[in-house]
């Protein structure tokens, strides 16, 4: 066994707010003053911490699912393990390849076609040209945009555009896997055809990271959970504890209830 | 994800356990660049297409510009204005001069706001960030060729239809046009890196480079012949003018292309002497070339400042973008 990512007591901070104008600057209207410093306390630096002192290591073919509240710090952690920030404190460490879907579509040029646009999705994620070429059959026919891949993905429809950025991720031949929120874009079909992939994925031996809501997904996908409460981890190890302590088991409230069984069904259909 | 028949976990086919642990986000700077030339390669492509996308003409349009440019320029200056300046084939003298102006303010523009203008994907690829200036500097290279190309057209006309000699490039000339050329790239890179940064960081730097870059083309001897400066300058100022890399790569690119144009002395001014005479003037500044070579190592040096300085500034650039 390798490790495969240690993150160690890593913090980030961010400003409330970076660009000021000159008016802002000279006279802070009390509106500014309070953006700076919500709570109307004493007077802060205006920052805040996204993430503070977080600790953990994954070893070589781990499968982690991220969880925690909306502004919990998980997709600031998602972004220094893939390299896009840095730690303002502590050390983020990685080994091999990295490849991934915070960035589904970025890079994408609208004015260029579904070709062009996987070329340079692709070399971005660090693949040269004779892997793309031989890859681009599996690519294509995975994104399954027929017709449109030689039109400008600007013409695209949201689900397509997603498709693609998804199906060149999946085929990067990385060794840690990065996914963000996944489930939250496609229709069933698709959602069961990457849910499919990413469980091969997971089979080959990658290191996957995997942010989601669901607790069913989550249960399917990991074989251990990190959850983060206001920028710490505030509990790591078992699926079935973790979602317990998130309260995500579904006794609350009707409606996610209901989205559990959903996600329960989607996830037994693979 | 695996390969074809190659079912071994990723672990044993990739030889994980011989891969370093490394922070994801490291870096060589402006040198990882150039090794993953393959991806600068299709950025350049994807700005050039998407500029002329959805055109009719096209790449054309590179050629259209500077053509019309050049028609006003030889109206404007060569036959209404040019004429009292003691200068041949003014409009080409023009011309010249402009390819590097242009590809020098191009480059640094749009380097200054490359990182902006990228930010979607900064904010969420780990990618060497110093490919972003650089691909605007080989974008407007890119740019510069059709000028490049009407600039010789128009070299040989006149060879053919005006009164000159027939234009035909020399190596020395040729050498000096290079050299012009690289102290453009050298300069628009290093400052194209220090630029896109700062711009992150404080917005309003774009619009300032915007005004100093509007006065690049008067700072160099392109609208005006070069011994205007060297006659009514002090001194030190002279010093001053001709420490400017843009005007002296005009004047290596005008060494190049329009010096062979000419019949008889490039330029001509009032005797120093005050009899009414007109004598043949320097074209040029002294030591050309010596002045070409020196500020190529100044150059240098600035773009290793300019790497410097955008390690700094990068760390704390895509939270702010």
């Amino acid at each position: 066994m390798t490790t495969s990512i240690v993150v160690d007591d890593v913090s980030k901070t961010f400003r409330y707010q970076y660009h000021r104008t000159l008016k802002q600057v000279l006279r802070p209207s009390r509106r500014t003053r309070e953006a700076a410093d919500p709570d109307g306390g004493p007077p802060t630096d205006g920052t805040f911490k996204a993430l503070d002192g977080v600790s953990f290591e994954v070893q070589q073919g781990e499968s982690i699912g991220l969880m925690g509240l909306n502004g919990s710090g998980k997709s600031t952690l998602l972004k220094l393990v893939s390299g896009v920030m840095r730690p303002d404190e502590g050390r983020v460490l990685t080994r091999g390849r990295i490849s991934g879907l915070i960035a589904t579509g970025a890079g994408f040029h609208n004015e260029l076609t579904g070709r062009d646009n996987i070329y340079m999705n692709a070399a971005m994620l660090g693949m040269s040209k004779e892997e793309t070429d031989a890859k681009f059959d599996d690519i294509a026919a995975f994104a399954d945009v027929g017709r449109f891949l030689d039109t400008p993905v600007g013409n695209y429809s949201s689900g397509m555009f997603a498709r693609l950025g998804f199906s060149v991720a999946v085929h990067v031949d990385c060794d840690i896997f990065i996914a963000d929120e996944v489930l939250a874009v496609g229709d069933r079909p698709f959602k069961r055809k990457c849910l499919k992939r990413m469980k091969e994925i997971r089979e080959s031996g990658i290191t996957m990271f995997y942010v989601s809501h669901s607790a069913g997904s989550v249960k399917r996908m990991c074989d251990r959970a990190i959850v983060l409460e206001k920028g710490r981890v505030g509990f790591d190890g078992d699926v079935e504890e973790a979602i317990k302590f998130l309260h995500y088991d579904g006794e609350d409230e009707e409606p996610d209830a209901e989205e559990d069984e959903r996600d329960d069904a989607l996830a037994n259909d693979i | 994800m695996s390969q074809a028949g190659d079912t071994r976990p990723v672990e044993v086919r990739h030889d994980l356990a011989h891969v370093p642990l490394t922070p994801p986000s490291r870096t060589s700077g402006v040198l990882e660049v150039f090794r993953r030339r393959y991806l600068l390669r299709l950025m350049v492509r994807r700005e050039i297409q998407a500029r002329y996308a959805g055109t009719a003409f096209g790449l054309l349009w590179s050629y259209i510009n500077p053509f019309t440019r050049f028609l006003t320029f030889y109206v404007v200056f060569g036959l209404l204005l040019g004429r009292g300046l003691g200068i041949q084939n003014f409009a080409i003298h023009l011309f010249a001069g402009m390819v590097l102006v242009n590809y020098f303010t191009e480059t640094v523009t749009a380097g200054t706001r490359s990182l902006l203008s990228n930010k979607g994907v900064i904010g969420k690829m780990a990618l060497p960030r110093e490919m972003f200036p650089v691909a605007s500097m080989l974008v407007s290279l890119w740019h510069a060729i059709p000028q490049l190309i009407i600039l010789v057209i128009a070299c040989v006309v006149t060879g053919v239809w005006g009164d000159g000699p027939l234009w035909v490039p020399d190596a020395v000339g040729m050498g000096a046009a290079l050299l012009g050329f690289l102290l453009i790239m050298v300069y628009g890179t290093a400052f194209g890196l220090m630029f896109s940064c700062i711009n992150v960081i404080f917005r309003d730097f774009q619009r300032i480079v915007q005004t100093f870059i509007n006065m690049v083309p008067f700072t160099t001897p392109m609208m005006y012949p070069y011994w205007i400066t060297f006659d009514r300058f002090p001194a030190f100022w002279h010093e001053v003018y001709l420490a400017n890399p843009v005007a002296e790569a005009v004047q290596l690119i005008q060494r190049g292309f329009w010096y062979p144009t000419c019949e008889g002395p490039c330029a001509v001014w009032p005797n120093p002497n005050g009899d009414g005479t007109l004598v043949p003037a320097p074209e040029f500044a002294d030591h050309l070339y010596t002045r070409g070579f020196i500020m190529l190592a100044v150059g240098l040096v600035l773009l290793v400042v300019g790497q410097w300085m955008f390690a700094r500034l990068e760390k704390s650039i895509p939270e702010r973008l």
